[in-house]
Parts: C-alpha cells; sequence; structure tokens
C-alpha cells in the first residue's frame, strides 16, 4: 500500500479528537477522545444505544461529525475528497452487524466482489484469492451457497472474508459476537486474533460482550453519554474497579447507566393516564 | 394546520430536490455502464425480460378490444375500412406508451424499489460504500438506464400485439377487408408524426417510471413499513406522473 | 455461469423482439414502408378551391398512386391555391403537359386526392412544370347550399 505522511509506528492510526455527533436534537457524541493504536486490537464497549454503529459509520466517512476531527493515518476523514475517501476506505475493512453481503450473489462471488470491482487480476488469479480468504474463514467449502442459506455466523464469516479480500490496514467489527452461540463466537473470537497478528492488521471492535472483549482485546474505551468513561487493558479496568465498569463488567441492570430510558416518574405517568 | 400544510410541502419540496440531485450520479454511472455492459445486461434481464409476457398478453387483448369496439362504431355508418387506422393509431399514439408504462410501474418499477429498499435496509448499499463502491453509479446507474431502454422496447411490442391483436379480430372474426385493413392503416400512419413521437413518449416515460422507482427505493425509511410504503408510492407516482405528462405531450405533440 | 449465460440469451431475445417490434412499427404499420423513396419530380398546380386536401395526399392516373401532394400555400397574387406535386421520377417525361387535374374524394365522406386525366399532347411535364387545367374539389356544403338556396328562390317567386 502507499506511504502515508504519517507512517509512524508510534502514531495511533486512528485518532478522534472532541467528536461531537446528534441525531435530531439528542447528541450522541459529545466530546471523544479515541486513539486506536497501530497493530492491536482496540474494543469500543458499551450499552446498546450509545452510538456504537453510529461511531463507526463516521470513521468510515458515511456520516460527517458536527464538530471535531477523525484523523486516519494522520488524514482528516471528512476533509478528504470523494476518490480520496474512497481510497482510504480501500484500506478499511468493514463487518457490519447483518453482514451486509449481497444476497443476489453467491458466497463465492461476494467475497470476489471488492477483487473485481477495484483489481485488474485474472479471473484465475480471483479463483485463488477467494479461495484462500475463504479458507482463512473455514468456510471453502460453502463457496456456492446463497447467502440466505447461511447460518447467521457462517454470514458474518463470510463478510469477514469480503472484508480482507483487498488486504486492509485496518478492520472494524460492528458487535460480531451479537447473536452467536457460545461456539461460534468461539471460532469468531479465535478468528479476529489469528487475522490480526497474521496481516498485521488494526482491529477495531465494537461490542458488549464483556467476556470475548477481556478476553482478546488489547487496549478497551467504555463509552456512555457521548463520552468515554474509562480506558484501558483488560487487567487494567478488572482491577480498577470503577463504578461504571464494574456496572458493566458484571452486568448489573441499575447503576450509572440506567436500566430506565429517561422518562417521568412512573408514578406520575400512571396517574396521568388515570386522570384522562 | 398551517404549520402541518407547510412541513409537509417542505418535506415535499426536499424530496424533489434529492431526487433530482440523484440523477447527477446516475448519469455518471454511465462511463461505468460502458465500461462493464454486462452490468446493464443482468438488469434488463429483470427489467425487460420478467416485464415481457405481461405486456405481450395486455398488448393483444387491448388490440382486440379495441377491435371490437371499433368495429361496433365505425360500422355504423360504413367506416369499417378504417378500423385498421382507428386501431394502430390509438395504440402507437396513446394506448402503447401509456399502458406499458402503467404495467411497467406495477411490474417491475415496484420490484426495483423493493430491491433496492431492501438492499438499504439490509445495509447492503452501507456495505458497499464501505467497500470503496459507490451504490449509485454500481448498483443504481444499472438499472435506471435499463428501464429507459426497455421501456420504449416494449411499448413498440404492445403496439405491435396490439395491431396483430386487432386484425385477428377485425380480419378474422369480424371480416373487415384485409386490404383495407392494412392500406388504411400504412395510409393514416405516419412515421414522424405518430411512430416517432410515440417513442419519444415512451422514452419519457420510462425515464419518469425508473427514476421514480429508484429514488423512491435509495430513499425510503430502512424498515419494512418503510420500504412497503416507498413500493406503493412508486405505483401511485408513476402512475400519476405518466397520465400527467401524457396530456402535456398530446397537447405539444398533436395539439 | 450456466445462469450467467441464460440471461444473457434471454436479454438478446429481449432486445431482439423490441427491435423487431420497433421495425415493424416502422415498416409494416406507418406509411414509411410505402413511401416511395427513389428520385421525384415536381410539378405545380393552382386551383379555386382545395377544399379538403392535405399534403401527402396520394396523386394518381388512372386510380395508381404515382405521387403524393408534397405542399399546399396560397398565392395572394391571384387568390388561388398553388399545390406542389411530387411525382416519381420513372413517370418524367410521360405525362402531357395537357392533362387535367382534379380533386377527387375517395367515396362519400372519405380523403381527397389528386387525379390527374392524361391529355393528347406531344410535350410532356418535367421538373417545375405546371398542369394549367384543373378542377376545384367539390365542397359538398357548396352544392348543398346552392340547392337550397335555390329552391328557396324558386319557391320565393311563386
Ligand atoms: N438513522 C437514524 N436516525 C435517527 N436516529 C438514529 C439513526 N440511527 C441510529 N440512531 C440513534 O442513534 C443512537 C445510536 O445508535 P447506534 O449507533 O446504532 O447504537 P449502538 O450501535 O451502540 O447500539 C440510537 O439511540 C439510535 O436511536
Ligand atoms: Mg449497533
Amino acid at each position: 500500500m502507499e506511504q502515508s505522511p504519517a507512517d509512524n509506528r508510534e502514531e495511533p492510526l486512528v485518532r478522534i479528537r472532541g467528536l461531537r455527533f446528534r441525531r435530531g436534537e439528542r447528541w450522541i457524541f459529545d466530546g471523544l477522545d479515541i486513539d486506536i493504536p497501530r497493530g492491536g486490537i482496540t474494543a469500543i464497549m458499551g450499552p446498546s444505544g450509545t452510538g456504537k454503529t453510529t461511531l463507526l459509520k463516521l470513521i468510515g466517512g458515511q456520516l460527517a461529525p458536527d464538530d471535531g476531527t477523525i484523523e486516519v493515518d494522520g488524514r482528516d476523514v471528512h476533509a478528504l475528497s470523494t476518490t480520496g475517501l474512497y481510497r482510504l476506505r480501500m484500506r478499511m475493512g468493514m463487518l457490519f452487524q447483518s453482514g451486509a453481503l449481497l444476497t443476489d450473489l453467491s458466497v463465492f462471488d461476494n467475497v470476489a466482489f471488492p477483487l473485481r470491482e477495484h483489481t485488474r487480476l485474472t479471473e484465475s488469479m480471483i479463483r485463488k484469492l477467494v479461495l484462500l480468504k475463504l479458507e482463512a474463514v473455514g468456510l471453502r467449502g460453502a463457496r456456492d451457497l446463497m447467502p440466505a442459506e447461511l447460518s447467521g455466523g457462517m454470514a458474518r464469516r463470510v463478510a469477514l472474508a469480503r472484508a480482507i479480500a483487498l488486504d486492509p490496514t485496518m478492520i472494524m467489527y460492528d458487535e460480531p459476537f451479537a447473536g452467536q452461540d457460545p461456539i461460534s463466537k468461539g471460532v469468531l473470537v479465535q478468528l479476529i486474533r489469528q487475522l490480526n497478528d497474521a496481516a498485521d492488521l488494526t482491529s477495531v471492535l465494537v461490542s458488549h460482550d464483556v467476556a470475548e472483549i477481556l478476553q482478546i482485546a488489547d487496549r478497551v474505551y467504555v463509552i456512555s453519554g457521548g463520552r468515554v468513561i474509562e480506558s484501558g487493558s483488560p487487567t487494567e479496568l478488572a482491577e480498577s474497579g470503577g463504578e461504571w465498569t464494574r456496572q458493566f463488567i458484571h452486568g448489573l441492570p441499575d447503576g450509572p447507566v440506567p436500566f430506565h430510558y429517561p422518562a417521568p416518574l412512573l408514578a406520575d405517568d400512571l396517574l396521568q393516564g388515570a386522570v384522562c | 394546520m398551517l404549520n402541518l400544510l407547510g412541513g409537509w410541502g417542505l418535506q415535499a419540496l426536499t424530496r424533489l430536490g434529492r431526487a433530482h440531485l440523484l440523477l447527477l450520479p446516475l448519469f455518471r454511472g454511465l462511463t461505468e455502464i460502458l465500461r462493464r455492459p454486462s452490468l446493464l445486461v443482468d438488469q434488463l434481464y429483470s427489467v425487460g425480460v420478467l416485464t415481457l409476457l405481461i405486456i405481450g398478453v395486455a398488448g393483444l387483448f387491448v388490440g382486440m378490444v379495441l377491435a371490437l369496439q371499433g368495429y361496433n362504431v365505425l360500422s355504423r355508418f360504413g367506416g369499417d375500412t378504417a378500423l385498421g387506422f382507428m386501431v394502430a393509431a390509438s395504440l402507437v399514439r396513446e394506448l402503447g406508451p401509456v399502458l406499458t408504462a402503467l404495467l411497467f410501474a406495477g411490474r417491475a418499477g415496484s420490484a426495483l424499489t423493493a430491491e433496492i429498499g431492501l438492499m438499504k435496509a439490509t445495509e447492503q448499499l452501507s456495505g458497499l460504500e464501505m467497500m470503496a463502491v459507490n451504490p449509485e453509479c454500481r448498483v443504481l446507474a444499472p438499472r435506471f438506464f435499463a428501464g429507459l431502454l426497455a421501456v420504449p422496447l416494449l411499448a413498440a411490442l404492445f403496439s405491435c400485439l396490439g395491431v396483430l391483436g386487432g386484425w385477428m379480430v377485425g380480419g378474422g372474426l369480424l371480416g373487415v377487408d384485409q386490404a383495407a385493413f392494412w392500406n388504411g392503416m400504412q395510409d393514416g400512419i405516419d412515421f414522424n408524426d405518430d411512430i416517432i413521437n410515440g417513442v419519444i413518449k415512451s422514452l419519457v416515460f420510462g425515464f419518469v417510471c425508473t427514476w421514480i422507482a429508484i429514488f423512491q427505493g435509495y430513499d425510503c425509511v430502512p424498515t419494512s413499513e418503510g420500504v412497503s410504503r416507498a413500493t406503493t408510492r412508486t405505483v401511485v407516482h408513476s402512475s400519476l406522473a405518466v397520465l400527467g405528462l401524457d396530456f402535456v405531450l398530446t397537447a405539444l405533440m398533436f395539439g | 455461469m450456466n445462469r450467467k449465460r441464460q440471461i444473457e440469451i434471454w436479454v438478446g431475445v429481449f432486445m431482439a423482439i423490441g427491435f423487431a417490434a420497433l421495425f415493424l412499427l416502422a415498416m409494416k404499420i406507418s406509411n414509411l414502408g410505402t413511401a416511395y423513396s427513389g428520385e421525384l419530380f415536381h410539378v405545380t398546380a393552382r386551383f379555386d378551391n382545395i377544399g379538403g386536401l392535405k399534403t401527402k395526399a396520394p396523386v394518381t392516373i388512372a386510380g395508381v398512386e404515382v405521387g403524393r401532394v408534397q405542399e399546399i400555400r396560397y398565392d395572394p397574387d391571384d387568390f388561388r391555391a398553388v399545390v406542389v406535386l411530387g411525382i416519381q421520377g420513372q413517370y418524367l417525361g410521360k405525362i402531357p403537359d395537357d392533362s387535367f387535374a382534379n380533386i377527387l374524394t375517395a367515396g362519400l365522406l372519405g380523403e381527397q386526392y389528386i387525379g390527374i386525366d392524361p391529355g393528347g399532347s406531344e410535350d410532356m411535364l418535367g421538373e417545375g412544370s405546371e398542369i394549367s387545367m384543373t378542377q376545384s374539389a367539390l365542397v359538398l356544403e357548396k352544392i348543398i347550399g346552392q340547392f337550397i338556396f335555390g329552391k328557396k328562390k324558386g319557391s320565393g317567386t311563386e
């Protein structure tokens, strides 16, 4: 891949500073600062609805922030031209929560898709590459299936094979473990670790599956209320005993992160119904 | 109330604006299609080939009905030699382009909207963007040009089969003189005034119907309810647009 | 790949059918197929009244179409209509210049066309020549009007 101006191993690959983003009246992010170092697995944790998916879309340049900057490899994502942004995206793989496979193409064609779009390789070269990528996720035998014939876990692995087809420098996983049985979770955990180490990738992992994250992440950010509330290595987090983290890691229903969506008092709500 | 109306109008206007902004990347996608015609071929299959049957059957029957009704009226004052002309003129000038566009909106337009809407709802379009593939050029443009190309061809087929149906009923069933049928038709239908104008009409209708279908799919709320509403809107808006435009075009061409 | 091939074949069939339909519309249904596309020569004729004659109306000799009306205009100098006839090149020099041009009606209410009755002259019509002997259209309203008017007059004097 091309040499970047800031290709310094010490520099973080992604640097987010003072990010503010809002949906309607609600600020999803309100002054978010995150550094994602090169070459490791960085996990971003937070309860559902805190904007984890939104954050990945902001990093990928699909959404634009209201304030603050996101730099990837030293370049401000939202100051890039369209071609610049597309060139950057070729070096980013993203695994969507749903897999986002193209439903009218077979598994093989899905994985071949980015290669056919962005390279001028011959069909036989593409075939070799696709089979290698599928082998890496253990689905070489499923190449002729259609996406509708895959289980959720398999679909995610195919999407993973597609995300690494162009050998990106960074890959973003959106809740890869959600809704998976323990075995596929284990398979995915192993895959993510292997890919990260074998290809010298930088992985960004968004999830709320505490056990898996603590197992593979090198660095963890916990976000809530639009800010980072805690960060560090998994062991640091487990030892810090911060109130937020304890709630999250031990799955307590109420604590600093409220179980309830903001609402008036229950009694008031009920009484109001009676009055009317 | 006024507030509500204003809000609604504003929303409609922004939507209209977005629809027009979409045209630019659609036409930019033309270069991509010229580079890889197979993109267009795949879409011509779903937009054209799958619509062939309904267009053919409808054309045949419309022509047959036209001949029956036309004969009833014309034979009252001995004008049944003008039957061929009457059938062909109604088909080529009006019914071919208009009915084809309406059937196309129902058969292919709604399918286009649903397909694109579902691709949006299942994040396939987002996925393409993250793979550095522009969905407007890669997904929307081939569908758009396939529709644009298919509708005039389908309308021509509709008119041809309609004339055939009219001839079968007129010449076969009602015993109108065959030579008079064809000669009257060929004398009455002018290539420039009728055929070319009919083709222009169906080009315009194809443009509008496909554009509406693609925009509604691309702009829909990405939920199952949003997709179903967008599909309905495609059929309603396309039909109204076709009927309205037909009036304007007819006034311009034949007025 | 097999399915891809099938799609390609079907799309090929679709395009072929579509363009065949367009071709049929042009050649079989419209006047393009019957239109004479060869050389034409032009002859003018002046009429007092052309009735409902339109451009593209047939020009016939002995009932056989030899050309079409190409242009109709009004000449304010002699208050007559000037009709330009486009006649097929094969008849150049074969129509006597004292021929007679009539505006006739096909059937009682049908379209009007021009019928040429050949004369006996030695000289023939060429490009740009004029037919001097013409018979205007029979205007039905006029005939009926004359008929009614004449009858009224007759009954008025009684
Ligand atoms: N298209 C949208 N329009 C409006 N609000 C949205 C949209 N997408 C997401 N949101 C809101 O943004 C918040 C963050 O969403 P998301 O990033 O999907 O959360 P997470 O992935 O952490 O579960 C949610 O509360 C959701 O209500
Ligand atoms: Mg999410």
